[in-house]
């Protein structure tokens, strides 16, 4: 498949004797929204995290647009990849992540404004303009003076988002954003992912526990396990006619 | 008479005021020795967590062997070490610059291991979050890092301040004329001991006191989520 923005061939992570993923295989199509769905420890994150070039691999190869994330081309094949290489590389990606991690002695306005002034370049005027457009998008268009602590968790969530955004990432990577929500924030930070989804070509990859958000937004679901993916399909299929057991196992275990 | 003051011996409150010039002229110099002496560890504490957190264990061992053989050696060793050594050698410097030096080496031992601490604390996601928006190693230690690292530094390094204060009298034996000296010299000349020692003992507490309250208002003005970047 050469229209495949993502592609995992073989990738084999291990944390000590723990084998996370398993010769894993794994495509994500240019503009395909993909939820991953699985227990805890199925190495959900670390596809993220590998992703993100927080984590290395293993073995097998990553690529990204059709280009190697953890290698570089050298004159006898595939080495491993230079700090510029990966620097290149992840400038295509953004990652919104669980606990948020905005930076807590910066504004609103400059947790969004400072990579693209100071990695991407660009003048502070127009960072600025644009973090103004983006807060207006996830709905913060008056908090961009204000601390991360002065806003709730689902404000600071969208805060993220933003700021993912701000670096015009064509893949956008979602580590469980709500699950360190309070129940009642949950609803807002899906409606803005759900926006997003809707009317934007960006390519998104989403670890999350909203069995009903990941249903109504994606475009594929993947259940995965033991650092596989077990199965995968439409949310229509995956969710109302699992052929695998386990699959069934982990939904009716979710979902009541 | 010190310093061109001449003590009054009529009555013992007459002989505390006469001699308070003098143990104040010798607290000046506590209060030098004590700022540049934290001045020299601040600085080569910093220069001492860098080494020992060099990714080369070329230099992050020496760093490490070098700071454990100050922690671990007393300061007065260190101090005649280089008062009565570096001589020989034909480096020869005042008395006063001596102390401080060598407060502030021994200092930087410790210091070294606050910065270390305050700057691992730092949590690990933020050094994601700056990854994944790809800000550079050194952007991200000056602008995320240490900015938040500054508030945990700040307690601890407090407390090495009013160390420093108290380890000063140790640098009357290389003859620095500081506070302890100076009462004991007074003492020594007037056979009266109990009133220059006890006004040394209360001036020191004031001194820490006032050290100490400055630190925990810089402490309590610090924002805990790190210095603000305008």
């Amino acid at each position: 498949m050469s229209d495949s923005i993502i592609k995992f061939d073989k990738v084999v992570k291990r944390f000590g004797d723990l084998t996370v993923l398993n010769e894993l295989d794994f495509e994500v199509k240019r503009g395909e929204k993909v939820s991953i769905i699985g227990p805890s420890g199925s190495g959900k994150s670390t596809v993220l995290r590998i992703l993100m070039t927080l984590e290395g691999i293993d073995g097998g190869v990553v690529s990204v647009n059709g280009e190697p994330l953890w290698h570089e081309q050298g004159p006898d094949g595939l080495k491993p990849a230079s700090e510029a290489h990966l620097r290149k590389m992840r400038a295509q990606l953004g990652m919104v992540f669980q606990q948020f991690n905005l930076f807590p002695h910066m504004t609103v306005l400059r947790n969004i404004t400072e990579a693209p002034v100071k990695v991407l370049g660009m003048s502070k005027k127009e960072a600025r303009q644009r973090a103004e457009e983006l807060l207006d998008l996830v709905g913060l268009a008056d908090q961009s003076s204000k601390y991360p602590h002065q806003l709730s968790g689902g404000q600071q969530q969208r805060v993220g988002i933003a700021r993912a955004l701000a670096m015009r990432p064509s893949i956008l990577l979602f580590d469980e954003p709500t699950s360190a929500l309070d129940p009642e924030l949950v609803g807002e930070v899906l409606t803005v992912i759900g926006r997003l989804a809707e009317e934007h070509d960006l390519t998104m990859l989403l670890v999350t526990h909203e069995m009903r958000f990941a249903r109504e937004i994606s475009d594929r679901v993947c259940f995965f396990d033991q650092g596989q993916i077990r199965e995968e399909g439409t949310p229509e299929q995956l969710f109302t006619d699992p052929t695998e057991a386990r699959t069934r196992e982990f939904l009716q275990a979710v979902i009541d | 008479m010190l310093f061109g003051f001449e003590w009054d011996l009529s009555s013992p409150l007459a002989f505390a005021i006469s001699i308070m010039p003098i143990l104040l002229i010798g607290m000046w110099v506590t209060i030098q020795a004590t700022v540049l002496g934290f001045f020299v560890a601040l600085v080569l504490g910093l220069v001492f967590a860098v080494l020992k957190s060099a990714p080369s264990r070329f230099i992050s061992w020496p760093a490490t062997l070098i700071t454990e053989f100050i922690r671990d050696t007393p300061l007065l060793v260190q101090l005649f070490f280089l008062y009565y050594v570096l001589p020989e050698y034909g480096i020869v410097l005042p008395a006063f610059m001596t102390g401080a030096l060598a407060l502030g080496i021994q200092y930087s031992a410790y210091t070294s291991e606050v910065y270390r601490a305050g700057l691992e604390a730092v949590a690990k996601d933020q050094h994601e979050a700056a990854r994944a928006l790809n800000l550079s190693a050194a952007r991200t230690f000056t602008h995320i890092v240490v900015p938040q690292a500054i508030p945990r530094i700040v307690p601890a390094m407090g407390n090495y301040l009013v160390s420093i204060m108290k380890d000063v009298p140790v640098l009357s034996v290389v003859t620095v004329l500081e506070m302890l000296n100076v009462a004991k010299i007074v003492g020594d000349r007037t056979f009266s001991y109990l009133i220059p020692l006890s006004l040394v003992g209360g001036l020191y507490l004031i001194m820490t006191l006032v050290a100490s309250a400055g630190v925990r208002l810089l402490d309590n003005w610090l924002p805990k989520q790190g210095i603000p970047l305008k």
